[in-house]
């Protein structure tokens, strides 16, 4: 295909689905008033559909295959979800997700939170505020991309120079340059610094704006009370954005399990540092092993739950406050 | 910039600021050192990195390769020789893939709105049965990690032979988006105040005039906001693209080819810096232009990820 053929597709792919909608809103406005039922059905069934053929059948056939084997002809119970928990490789790729989504939120969260305490209400503050929320519009390849040049290793040889920033800094000290993406598990670690790179941004946006809506009375009450600087930020400031941090961190965490781009860029999961998702994508996609890729992306789907229902249960109570 | 400033007005009421005083507001600055200290050390940290490799992109291929970007500022050289080279030279050849972006993007926003708008309508302001059992259902989608439909969804585009065209990427990306817009919209359309849809129903307009005259125009920031939003998370995506469309066919995105790139010329820094500024150079201009759209989204609450 050449350009102009591509984009004739893209212009007739919108065309049609503007077609679509003119269509069904122009036989709804026809129908005679009160009928709500026909009305609505008209409205939602194209989006139901979609839903239905494009993620609710695909997720239910995905749960099914988890139990055959890797061509999904042979039934083979739970082995594959036995085998996650027996083989070495997989264990790693388990434990790997739980550093994973036990470091990048909180770290993520914390990182936010103090950025956007430190710049409210100062002269630069949208400035600053910019600097960290940037890598947000990037894509997660080219923060790897970015990261990758950072962790660069050229070999310790007379007359070869680091090109990467973080070796360079080594040297400088007196160190050896290290090979940091063969050296596991320092290597998930800093794959994981990645993924708070770009999720401090996230935090601080939402951290910062539950902070300028803390009411002005508590605040002066705590001034009343002695509270200045980190006194202030522990007993006011904290309490008060509770909700949003609760928002905030469940929302990385969730995140955080599904991100697959950043260990696919920068190892593609060797060297120890493959996690579910890139696991999932591993097993499926290249090795063609579709029982136990289908039963990582169920563990994936199982893993979000409970995160899912806390967010759920806090929101809760704090409606109820 | 300075477009972070808006923020504030993303949302009435949670800017707890006019009470402060202009003068008290000048007054206060980073006061303790340790407190800018530590503010200039994150910001340097954030900066850093994209700003090496940024400098790099328009370094000489042979000074990237052999000395670090520091380097530049003893001896200034600069080329947009890269950027030429990865966008048309016959290697890399990215100017196709920027098309190709292009074409998935688009209607992979156009597409999900559209139908996103209408069931949203219907779930905010029309009355049937199972309404609310089903925006429940639709809602609670949003968690479900794409990774557990991609498989048989690729099936499904192999056996129905659409397979190698843009239409697996358009309808995985419009499906995948679906839950998060309606509800992100049917959230805004359900603030629209009842009296003035009341009077519409008054002066005898049916559900489509209501949609069209009144909750159209009222909440088009909201879907400003979904588009930056659905915009963003399409362009930047690896995982669907790699799955529906492989990294080097004749409708792989950006960020598949250069994903490839890395693995297969990792070393050939001054292709990888130029090519990866090539994939941000759109979304940082998007981003940058709208957004207080987009914070207006985040804000919102989103699960997506």
């Amino acid at each position: 295909m050449d350009t102009a053929e591509k984009l004739i597709q893209m212009v007739l792919a919108i065309a049609l689905f503007a077609g679509a909608m003119g269509l069904i809103l122009m036989l709804v406005g026809r129908v005679r008033r009160r009928a709500d039922i026909v009305q609505a059905f008209a409205f939602i069934v194209p989006a139901i559909l979609l839903l239905a053929i494009g993620l609710i059948y695909p997720a239910l056939r995905t749960a099914y295959q988890s139990f055959f084997d890797r061509t999904t002809e042979a039934f083979v119970g739970l082995a594959n979800y036995q085998a996650m928990f027996e083989r070495d490789d997989l264990l790693i790729v388990l434990r790997n997700t739980l550093f994973w989504v036990l470091v990048a939120p909180v770290t993520a969260t914390v990182i936010g939170l103090i950025y956007a305490v430190l710049v409210d209400r100062t002269r630069f503050e949208a400035f600053a505020k910019a600097l960290i929320f940037m890598p947000m519009a990037i894509s997660l390849v080219g923060a790897s991309v970015i990261w990758k040049f950072v962790y660069a290793h050229r070999p310790d040889q007379q007359g070869i120079e680091q090109i990467g920033v973080l070796n360079q800094i080594l040297v400088w000290l007196g160190f050896e340059p290290q090979q940091f993406m063969l050296n596991a598990p320092l290597n998930t670690f800093l794959l994981i610094a990645i993924l708070i790179w770009v999720q401090a941004g996230f935090a601080m946006t939402v951290l910062s704006a539950a902070i300028k809506a803390i009411p002005q009375d508590i605040v002066e009450a705590g001034r009343l009370d002695g509270l200045y600087g980190v006194k202030m930020f522990r007993y006011v400031t904290v309490p008060s954005i509770r909700p949003a941090l609760i928002v905030v961190l469940t929302t990385i965490s969730i995140a955080t399990l599904k991100v697959f781009d950043i260990v696919r860029t920068m190892t593609g999961g060797q060297f120890e540092t493959s996690i579910v998702a890139n696991e999932f994508y591993t097993q499926s996609l290249v090795r063609g092993n579709y029982g136990l890729g289908a039963a990582l992306a169920m563990v994936l789907f199982v893993m979000v739950i409970p995160i899912v229902i806390y967010n759920v249960r806090q929101m809760r109570k704090a409606d109820i406050r | 910039m300075s477009a972070v400033q808006s923020t504030p007005e993303t949302r009435e009421g949670w800017d707890g600021t006019e009470t402060v005083s202009p003068s008290a507001r000048a007054r206060k600055r980073l006061s303790s050192p340790g407190a800018s200290t530590a503010a200039i050390i994150i910001a340097v940290l954030w900066t850093l990195p994209t700003f090496g490799l940024f400098l790099s992109s328009f370094r000489p291929e042979e000074e990237i390769k052999n000395n670090g970007w520091w380097n530049w500022f003893t001896d200034p050289q600069l080329t947009l020789e890269n950027y030429r080279e990865v966008l048309f030279g016959s290697r890399t050849e990215l100017s196709t893939y920027v098309i190709n972006s292009v074409a998935i993007t688009v209607p992979s926003v156009v597409i999900p709105v559209s139908l996103a708008l209408l069931a949203a309508y219907a779930f905010a302001w029309m009355k049937f049965p199972f309404r609310d059992t089903l925006f429940v259902a639709v809602f609670a989608l949003q968690i479900v990690p794409i990774q557990i439909a991609l498989v048989p969804l690729l099936q499904i585009f192999v056996d129905v032979g659409l397979n190698g065209t843009f239409w697996p990427l358009w309808i995985a990306h419009s499906t995948f988006a679906l839950p998060l817009a309606v509800y992100l919209l049917h959230n805004f359309m359900r603030d629209i105040p009842v009296e003035l849809i009341e009077a519409a129903r008054v002066d005898g307009a049916g559900h489509v005039k209501i949609f069209g005259t009144i909750m159209l125009p009222l909440i088009m920031p909201a879907i400003a906001a979904f588009c930056v939003f659905q915009f963003l998370w399409v362009w930047n995506d690896l995982l669907v693209a790699l799955t529906f469309a492989g990294s080097t066919s004749d409708v792989a995105p950006l960020t598949a080819r250069i994903a490839e790139l890395v693995g297969t010329r990792g070393t050939e820094w001054h292709l990888l810096s130029a090519g990866a500024f090539v994939a941000m150079i759109i979304p940082v201009l998007v981003f940058l232009t709208l957004q207080r759209f987009f914070v207006r989204g985040l804000l919102a609450g989103s699960v997506k990820g």
